[in-house]
């Protein structure tokens, strides 16, 4: 389409179509003059993402399937040896039991919250940018300053337990980060906090994307305000929610700052897999074994966000 | 009925100052704890409003990660402004100068914008190392720019997709070429690309900690959030000085997001892919 576009209008490659070129000649005709120096111009930034995303995460995988655990580097190849390690490692798979439980909170709360902001907002409210502006900021935080502000909200003896306590509320006493079971819980909690309000701008987005004729044509036909959420409004947000749903999940595999902060929690209750990943690597040097947990993390996320890009382009050629 | 409409109208604005004293909750702790005397700093107290204004907490913090604000400051912003431009050139070529495969390698450029890094974080480290950027500041800036490729490239494609094609034709016409539409016709127009672009790239990067933990092992050249995360590591029982210090880390970008927030929200939804 691009180059009958550009054979309208400029001269040279109207020539190139007269004449009987060869064919050699002809499929490289988009390859010549501005075309050919925008393909260089951008070839920098090619090169740049094939190394550094795409041959790093093979070396990775490579890394992965050798003896190095070690500060000396070792490529002898000792096959799954690795992965046997590290899917009977406890650590590990207490970092996949938090990894399931931080995904349901923090995509479920990321979600809902994101959601029930956005419906409200869209209410036609007074002051809506001071409420967008408020429910969004925690995004411009980092998760490390999350982290520091949650870690002492969510302490045992201080922060929301003292709140609780002070008005009556002891049932809702949490021992949040420190129980061993359900700690990555009160985690997703501080994440859900940071990346809630991208959710709703995501979703009100679309909600104003939706036209007025929609609504009033259900109004007409007898829907109350619920079943017009229900049938209508939440149907066409699909497309949203399957973002937020890829965003989160990913969100879920990567997080990596708060854990940081808050620690691993008793009984690495409240550890993330990129945290052990971190540890392993670069504090006990275990560098095939670290390669190992990056491969599981990569292999994670392309479930998640090879289909989502798979379905956008081919929304991109419809 | 207006009553009732009344009544509703009431609940959506409760509920909504409820949420709004939810997300503003540990922002509050950390500017009241921020404020506090020492004296005043008390789990029990931790709720309370300080008793005047009172920079204790900050004056501990600030001689503890002075060194690594202006670090940040020296990292965040060449390489928001480089990656700034690489973008706005890759976004230029993939909206208007389409080749045979382009749409795919834009595809793979989204796709390594959404891998995690700690997939290529060991790889980085021996490359850095090869090319001796290892722990140095023109690395980590290095790396910010090409981990920004994807979103920069993501965010101009999407802003220069709205320039008619017919303008690019007319360019054309009068003679000007590849740079010569960049120039003339693309960059006069993309300033409030470029103002969601630098404003995005500026929060992603002041507040990133894994690179920065990862390539710049020295504490001395550690960015901010790496030495608020030290902190928080060190002084366990003084949270006055760990809470001041999230404070300072969190007032840039913050204050630009005050200031700038209708470019924000953009760059919000544009980061999406969807947008």
């Amino acid at each position: 389409m691009q180059t009958t576009n550009g054979r309208a209008v400029s001269g040279d490659s109207g020539i190139a179509a007269v004449a009987p070129a060869s064919r050699a000649r002809r499929r490289l005709s988009w390859l010549r003059g501005d075309r050919a120096l925008a393909v260089l111009v951008l070839s920098p930034s090619i090169i740049a993402v094939a190394v550094f995303i795409y041959s790093f995460i093979l070396w990775s995988f490579y890394i992965s399937t050798v003896k190095w655990n070690d500060f000396v580097p070792n490529y002898t190849f000792v096959g799954l040896e690795n992965w046997i390690t590290i899917f009977s490692d406890s650590r590990f798979l207490t970092d996949l039991r938090n990894l399931v439980l931080y995904a349901a909170g923090f995509m479920s709360q990321c979600i809902i919250l994101g959601f029930i902001l956005a419906v409200l907002i869209d209410q036609k409210i007074t002051g809506e940018s001071i409420f967008r502006t408020i429910f969004i900021f925690p995004f411009a935080v980092s998760g490390i300053v999350t982290g520091v502000a949650w870690r002492w909200l969510m302490r045992p003896e201080a922060g929301l337990n003292l709140l609780f306590h002070s008005v009556g509320l002891d049932f809702l006493r949490s021992p949040w980060y420190t129980d061993p079971n359900t700690g990555i819980l009160a985690v997703s909690v501080a994440g859900a906090w940071q990346f809630s309000g991208y959710v709703m701008a995501l979703y009100l987005a679309a909600l104003r994307g939706i036209s007025n004729d929609l609504r009033e044509a259900a109004a007409i036909d007898g829907c109350n305000t619920f079943n017009l959420y229900r049938y209508v409004i939440v149907p066409l947000l699909t497309p949203t929610t399957f973002t937020a749903i890829v965003l989160t999940g990913m969100g879920s595999i990567r997080v990596f700052d708060i854990p940081a902060v808050i620690g691993t929690g008793a009984a690495f209750g409240a550890d993330a897999m990129a945290n052990y990943m971190f540890t392993l690597t670069f504090t006990s040097l275990k560098y095939a074994l670290g390669a190992t947990i990056a491969s599981v993390m990569i292999l994670l996320s392309a479930f998640l966000v090879v289909p989502y890009l798979l379905s956008m382009r081919r929304e991109a050629e419809q | 009925m207006t009553f009732q409409r009344l009544w509703a109208r009431g609940a959506i604005y409760i509920v909504l100052l409820c949420f709004a004293a939810y997300y503003l909750m540990p922002i509050y702790l950390l500017v009241i704890t921020s404020l506090k005397t020492n004296a005043e700093v008390n789990i029990d107290w931790m709720w309370r409003l300080p008793n005047g204004i009172h920079f204790d907490g900050i004056n501990q913090a600030w001689p503890r990660v002075s060194a690594n604000f202006i670090n940040s400051i020296i990292i965040t912003v060449p390489a928001a402004i480089i990656s700034s431009f690489i973008g706005s050139i890759n976004g230029y070529i993939f909206s208007k100068w389409k080749f045979r495969g382009s749409n795919t390698i834009f595809i793979l450029f989204l796709l390594g914008m959404f891998l995690p890094y700690q997939g290529i974080l060991i790889p980085l480290v021996q490359t850095l190392m090869f090319l001796h950027l290892y722990a140095t500041i023109i690395g980590v800036i290095f790396v910010h720019c090409i981990f920004g490729i994807p979103i920069t490239a993501l965010m101009f494609r999407s802003y220069f997709a709205g320039v008619p094609s017919e303008l690019v034709d007319a360019c054309k016409i009068d003679g000007s070429g590849f740079f010569g539409i960049y120039r003339y016709l693309m960059l006069p127009i993309a300033f409030p690309a470029f103002a969601v672009v630098l404003i995005w790239q500026f929060t992603t990067i002041w507040n990133d900690y894994l690179i920065g933990l990862v390539v710049l092992s020295n504490p001395l050249l550690a960015p901010i959030n790496v030495a608020v995360q030290n902190l928080a590591g060190t002084y366990t029982t003084q949270w006055q000085v760990q809470m001041s210090g999230a404070l300072i880390a969190a007032l840039p970008t913050i204050v630009v997001y005050l200031a700038l927030g209708k470019f924000f929200m953009r760059g919000l939804l544009a980061g999406s892919v969807k947008g």
